[in-house]
Formats: structure tokens, sequence, C-alpha cells
């Protein structure tokens, strides 16, 4: 597989206090997105997590080490909206993200800017729309809707602009659980349509929705690869005061009581399958 | 200490094309030293609702009572009430502003015309509860703070007022899992030094079934459902149909009973779920 994103020996330094040595938020990472992937990062606050997001795309430049997004290196001023246009963005508060009044206008910022033909972004923008199901939203003022559809209105605004990969910097944070669900649900669709996901995660529950997990802890890579074989090692990631996903913590509860459930059990789905074998 | 809400009713815009019924004739008692949670879909009326209970807003309909002060009346001094009820909004360290935590914690006990030995002693106490070292933070900016810690700053700020009543509207929304389970115990240690009665609002529902005593239920304006979390989180369905969840671990036991498996759905939390399924698994061998 091709991969999209190639993280070579990334550090990232910020200063801390005054006289301080300089604070790395990230310690020497090198990782691969592949093209078509759906990757979960999490790690506790501290962990790096933003930081690394945020390096993805050019938002923040590496103090050591290089990123190419499909083969652009991200510190390349002259590519950096290629980098932008190929990796894009969503973060966490939907408020801080609209721009305009009106849904449909928000979402057509970004390939306004990107000078798409006025009839292509007509097309481009209601297709955005029904993408994340908002379509008959789209003359209605953003600040009237909920939190999980201002950020589906956020997520259209990225989509407009063709990104190959979507980096979500947790994008369900601030929402109710069912908002949370719809953007989880949207999420594994564009996946399915073929955009690469990057999701920034504190939530187990949602990690192990993807492909790859990868943990970070204080700036370095914890584990890394599919949810079964991340979740299989419960002790280490509750070492670091993260939590595991419910169902993992309850196969880990019942396995040292006697009863042999599988590590690979690691979701809810995974645990009633196990349980229905036995009626 | 108890609260007594009668024949409550609020409309947002009276009069107005968008004129909206915002509390639909709401009743319910509150009991002395109670925790109660509250929840409903977004929109439901609960942060309506907070908002009655310490009179920053007042019922069109109805009487609220709190200990034996009707605070509906007119002519009730809002200083008094909020003496007593002590509200912290949703994302309360947004509203962080002073140079210092001990100034920020001191800035209601000093409106309250407390002397200032007394304010002192309250800034340290209420930092101490809310799991904060009074030394270590006392003289740092508000600002420099992590996202859980700030929080706790916020809360401190309305425990050191003593309030009889805590409200919490979402108070562990947007915490990382760490800061969230630091807040929770902190929302009991609060409960059980202060012995006060404590209200919060949660989308989560295995926070809501830990701590509550009591769970009250909205929808659209309406109080639908009070009672224990065991009554309210057996009522799967009713839940489901105004767009609430039971928590997950109760969603997995109804799952697996929806499958034919015979299992208990009385089950609350982690502990309770191993229980059954160990009870159920023990000794079974699969087909």
């Amino acid at each position: 597989m091709k991969s999209i994103i190639k993280i070579e020996n990334l550090i990232f330094e910020y200063m801390g206090e005054e006289d301080q040595e300089p604070v790395k938020a990230i310690n020497n990472i090198s990782l691969d997105i592949e093209e078509g992937s759906f990757t979960a990062i999490i790690g506790q606050n501290g962990s790096g997590k933003s930081t690394l997001a945020k390096n993805l795309n050019g938002l923040l430049l590496p103090s050591g080490g290089t990123i190419y997004v499909n083969g652009w290196d991200t510190k390349d001023d002259e590519h950096i909206w290629d980098v932008r246009q190929t990796a894009g963005m969503v973060f966490q508060n939907p408020d801080n993200q609209l721009v305009s009044s009106i849904v449909e206008d928000d979402v057509a910022f970004g390939p306004e800017n990107l000078g798409v033909e006025p009839a292509l972004i007509r097309k481009r923008v209601d297709e955005a729309l029904e993408s994340v199901n908002m379509g008959e939203y789209k003359r209605k003022a953003p600040h009237l809707l909920s939190g999980g559809q201002k950020q589906r209105i956020a997520i259209a605004g990225v989509v407009a602009m063709r990104p190959k990969c979507i980096i979500f910097d947790e994008p369900t944070a601030m929402l109710d659980p069912r908002g949370r669900n719809d953007i989880m649900d949207i999420i594994k669709e564009l996946h399915e349509e073929g955009i690469t996901v990057v999701l920034i995660t504190h939530f187990m529950d949602e990690a192990v929705r993807a492909e790859r997990v990868i943990i970070l802890n204080k700036g370095t890579v914890l584990l890394d690869g599919t949810p079964e074989e991340v979740f299989k090692e419960h002790e280490l990631i509750r070492s670091v005061n993260l939590d595991v996903p419910m169902a993992v913590e309850l196969g880990a509860r019942l396995r040292s009581r006697g009863i042999h459930i599988p590590e690979e059990v690691v979701t809810i789905e995974e645990m009633v399958e196990f349980v229905c074998q036995y009626k | 200490m108890s609260i007594q809400v009668r024949n409550v009713s609020h409309i947002y815009s009276k009069g107005l094309p968008d004129e909206q019924l915002a509390l639909d004739n709401i009743n319910f008692d509150i009991y002395d030293g109670e925790v109660v949670g509250i929840i409903g879909h977004t929109g439901s009326g609960k942060s309506t609702l907070l908002q009655h209970l310490n009179g920053l807003l007042k019922p069109d309909e109805g009487t609220i009572i709190i200990g034996d002060v009707d605070i509906t009346k007119a002519g009730v001094s809002m200083r008094d009430i909020r003496r007593r009820v002590g509200l912290v909004f949703q994302y309360p360290e947004y509203q962080l502003f002073e140079e210092t935590v001990a100034l920020d914690v001191a800035f209601g006990p000093k409106n309250l015309g407390l002397r200032q030995d007394e304010i002192d002693d309250r800034v340290r106490e209420a930092l101490e509860l809310v799991g904060l070292d009074y030394e270590e933070v006392k003289d740092r900016s508000p600002f420099d703070l992590s996202g859980g810690q700030k929080r706790r700053v916020a809360i401190a700020g309305v425990i050191a007022m003593k309030p009889q009543v805590l409200i919490l509207d979402e108070p562990t929304a947007g915490l990382d899992p760490g800061a969230h389970k630091e807040i929770m115990q902190m929302i009991g240690e609060v409960h059980h030094t202060e012995n006060n009665i404590i209200i919060f609002v949660s989308h989560n529902m295995a926070d809501v079934a830990e701590l509550s005593d009591k769970v009250m239920v909205m929808d659209r304006g309406k109080m639908i459902t009070v009672g224990t979390p065991a009554e309210v989180f057996t009522r799967r369905n009713r839940l489901a149909a105004i767009g609430l969840d039971v928590p997950p671990v109760t969603e997995m036991m109804y799952e697996l009973k929806d499958r034919g498996v015979e299992v208990s759905t009385n089950v609350l939390n982690l502990k309770d779920a191993e229980e059954e399924l160990y009870r159920y698994l023990r000794g079974k061998k699969a087909k």
C-alpha cells in the first residue's frame, strides 16, 4: 500500500517557562499512514496527540525530522496549500470553525478559496452536505443548529475541498451522545468512500472502531497495531493512566476469575457474540 | 433543607412568533442530602430548570420552595437565594478571570460581605475540597493550569460560598478520561464532606447511574420520570423513544437478552456485569 503521510523522526519542541529547557512534545516519532486507512491516535492530555495532528497538515512545523504529505515536505512553503488540500482538518469545537451565517456559504468557503469554478462549487457543496446528512439545512443559520449538527457542517466544509485525507482532532469531545454517534457514523462512511481517516480521540470506544490504533505517551509511540493487538496490552495501557474499552476491561476481569474469554474480544459486539455461543 | 417544585412552567419569547414552552408543569421534591442526576436530550429543558432553581430565571407559573423560602415570590433577595443555591455552569473554566487562583475563588465569598479571615479560610477549604494543594496553586494564574484543574478552581469558587444546594450543569463535559474520573470523585467527596444537596445534569449515563440517589428524566419541557437509577434504567425502550440511552454496560446486557441469552438486565455498572456474566458463563461449554 502507498503511504499518504510519512513521518520521519519527528521532534516537536516548544518553549516552557522562561529560562527553562524547551519541552519535547513529540520525541522522535516515525510512522506511515497508508492511503485509504482508518487510524485512531489516543493518549492522555499532554501525550502529544494534538501536537502530532497539527503537524500532519503543516499547522505546526517540525523542530526536527520531516513529514511528507502525498510526497510534499510540510516545511516546503511552495506546497503548503497542496499539503492542506490533501490533508484537511476538523477540530474539537465546532463554534470555532464556522465562518459564515448561512450553512451552504460556510461549506463553500474552502472550495472558493481554492479557486474552484462557481458551477462546480455548487455541486461540491451539495454533495458535501449530503455526505453529512445535512442537505436540508443548507439555507439555515449555523448558530441555530445543535453542536453535533454544527460539527457536521464543519466536516462538510472540509469534504467540499476534496481532501484525500481528513484529520479529526477530538471531533466529538464537546458533543452529547447522539451527536457523538452521528459523527462517528459519518467518519466511518467517509472512510468507506476511500478517504484516509486519522482520528485523534480520548474515547476508547471510538478507537476500537478504527483499523489501526496508535497510543501515544509522553511524546512517543507506546503501542501501534490493530485494536486487538493494542488492547491485549491492557495492563500497560492502564499503567500510563489510560482507560481500556469496556469490553476489554470486562474480559480481563472475567479471565482473572477463570472464564476463558479470548483477548481478541475488544468491542461490545464481539463480547455479545462471544457470550451468545453459550446459549 | 428540601426543595419543592410545584406546577412550574416557563415560556421563552412569550407573545412572540417563536414562543416556546420550555418547562411544562414541572413537579418534584428533593430531600436533604440527596444527589440528583437530571437527564434529557439536548433542548429538553434541563438547563432552563437549573436556572430556575437559583433564581436566574423566574417561572411564568408555579412555585419553587427552597428550605422555607418561596424563591418565586416578589421581593425575595437574590443574594439570599444565591447564598443557598450555588450553580456551576457548563464549561465553568471559561469564567475564570482573576490574576491568581486564590483571588478567583475568593470572589464569591467577598461578594457575600464576609470578613477577610473568613474569606481566606473558605478559599483554602474549598481548594482542598476540590483536590488541589492550596499552597501550590494559590498564587498561580488560573490560566496556567490544566483543563481539569481549571474546572476544579471554578467549582471551588462556588463551593466557597457554602451553598446548601450545589448544582452542576454537565460537570464533566469535554474532559479527558483521567480528568473526568477526578471530577466525578471530587463531586462524591464534596457531597460526603458538606452533606449538601447536589443536583447535576449529565449526558453520561454511567456517571448518572453511579452517583445519583434519584434520577429525573426530562423530555420537551416535561418531567417524564423520577426514580432510582435502577428504576429509571430498566425502562430502556421508554428512554430510547425520547433519544436517551441506558449506561453502555446496561445496553450490552439488553443486547444479550434480545439475542436470547438468559441474563438479568438489572445491571448498572461494570461490577454488576462482571458478576452476572460470571454467573452465566461459569461451568458452561460453547455449543
